[in-house]
């Protein structure tokens, strides 16, 4: 009997103990999650806020005709320097030859186009495809891991952007990207990228090169609402993303990829 | 209470001065060195998304045009440019939206179609493409087609309008006289909608039985198999190429 009593003076301590934490902890608690709603509303432009958007990309190989406006517009839209080595968008063309060799080539970033090109006699193509490539805009960023500032990070709504008043031109991202989607701007002597036309978006508008794509073959949309161009491309293709082994979650979704595109 | 500084002997006290300084003091160089608003809404600068939105727009958007330019509209509307957006050709235009004296360009030079419609195998099948050496030579595109809504002189007759390659490998085949239709059987609505109505492919052995089996009532220069016992788990387009035939 005895010792029940005192099992019970123990209980009852720790259910006190616990009721006074809880209420102490209360105020805390409830002025974090305050602090957290305050933070998911931050009005850019007009009426935009990016903590409800969450934005992604599909091309359609298939669609791909090559025509190079994507890269082309990319570059007025964006002021990129004209010099052939700077691209925030390009694409490239994959041919596959009977012998197992795969050519990739992209001159000036199909700004101007592709020209016919003659192979030699004998090599036959089995297969021949336009790919265009941008920044994956990754849910799961290398170029953001490796920024020793903070220069290049993901907005809320998923864009990958770049600081360009704060980056110290370091090229740690450039060597981290495994796509290949970061330069260095030769005038500003900062990274640069593709910011999905972050400008233009928040207008409500799409990026240049999807607009400027005369056959569809580029999406533009949110990932995580029903009612978009994106999530209906997704359910109507099987999609692939690029080199998906590096865990990098690309937010850039092809359908009809190929295997041998990288 | 009485603060125990006096009690501590002299050279402790001046160490806690040095070092209390030396903390503070990179705590102070950073509060210097990081922009104030930064770690707002994460790791990096807010005003960086600001910043980023301010440039300035180039290529308005195809909805803008649809406002004033009516008549071109109505007619690409209809025709299979009705999903090339303007800015596509006639370049950026939001200067040209703010300012009506600036007009965008309109190309009417040869070269500018090519860029979409000259042949590259590359390109996906049935996307309409020229030859534009061979194809009336000199003389601009808009002279026969309206840009705005495109037709050929008529609908692709024969397949090799859009299947080039496939009717050039064909041409080199002993099969060359044979018509596509023979084998494919063809919906018409596949001259529109190449992609959503297929053409079909023969799927039984006798089909190709009906020239080249022994019994076969054909032209005896016909190479011919024993269709009961040759390779009998297979279609025939399986191993051999239908449009380049190897087997001697």
């Amino acid at each position: 009997m005895k010792t029940k009593a005192k099992n019970m003076k123990r209980r009852k301590f720790v259910q006190k103990m616990l009721l006074s934490l809880t209420a102490l902890s209360m105020p805390v608690v409830l002025t974090a999650k305050e602090k957290l709603k305050q933070l998911q509303k931050w009005i850019l432009g007009k009426d935009y806020n990016p903590f409800d958007h969450y934005w992604g990309m599909g091309i359609d190989i298939n669609k791909c005709i090559g025509c190079g406006r994507c890269a082309a517009a990319c570059k007025e839209e964006n002021d990129v320097p004209q010099a052939p080595f700077f691209f925030r968008t390009w694409v490239e063309r994959y041919r596959i030859f009977h012998d197992g060799e795969v050519r990739v080539d992209s001159p000036n970033g199909a700004v101007d186009g592709f020209e016919k090109q003659n192979i030699e006699k004998g090599k036959v193509t089995i297969r021949s495809f336009f790919v265009p490539k941008i920044c994956n805009h990754c849910d799961n960023p290398p170029c953001v891991q490796v920024c020793p500032v903070g220069a290049t990070f993901k907005t809320p709504d998923g864009v990958i952007l770049v600081d360009k008043d704060y980056c110290i031109g370091c090229r740690y991202c450039v060597q981290a990207c495994p796509y290949g989607a970061r330069f260095i701007n030769p005038i500003s002597k900062t990274a640069d990228k593709c910011t999905f036309c972050y400008h233009r978006v928040v207008q409500g508008l799409v990026p240049a090169c999807v607009e400027m794509c005369p056959t569809q073959a580029r999406v533009f949309g949110e990932i995580k609402k029903k009612a978009s161009p994106l999530v209906r491309f997704m359910r109507h293709h099987k999609i692939g993303v690029l080199k998906p082994a590096l865990n990098t979650e690309p937010k850039v979704y092809y359908a009809n990829l190929d295997m041998e595109v990288n | 209470m009485k603060l125990p500084w006096r009690n501590f002997p002299e050279q402790i006290r001046r160490l806690i001065v040095v070092w209390s300084f030396l903390i503070i003091l990179p705590f102070f160089i950073r509060s210097l060195l990081i922009p104030a608003d930064f770690g707002k809404y994460g790791h990096f600068r807010a005003s960086a998304v600001e910043e980023a939105i301010a440039k300035e727009m180039k290529y308005a958007g195809h909805a803008i045009c649809y406002d004033c330019h009516d008549e071109e509209v109505e007619s690409k509307m209809v025709g299979v440019h009705k999903n090339v957006n303007c800015e596509v050709c006639h370049g950026p235009a939001a200067a040209h939206v703010e300012d009506d004296e600036i007009k965008p360009r309109a190309p009417r030079e040869r070269d500018s179609c090519p860029l979409c419609h000259e042949y590259l195998s590359s390109r996906p099948t049935g996307f309409p493409q020229i030859i534009s050496d061979s194809h009336e030579p000199m003389k601009a595109c808009i002279s026969c087609h309206d840009p705005h809504n495109p037709r050929g002189k008529e609908m692709a007759k024969e397949c090799g309008g859009c299947h080039a390659e496939i009717a050039s490998t064909k041409s080199l085949s002993k099969h060359v006289n044979i018509p596509c239709e023979k084998c494919h059987e063809t919906p018409e609505l596949h001259k529109l909608q190449p992609r959503l109505h297929l053409p079909g492919k023969p799927s039984k052995r006798e089909f190709c039985g009906g020239c080249h089996d022994v019994e076969a009532d054909s032209d005896i220069a016909i190479p011919r198999v024993e269709l009961a016992t040759h390779e009998e788990a297979y279609v025939c387009w399986q191993c051999h190429y239908p449009h380049l035939p190897e087997a001697e």
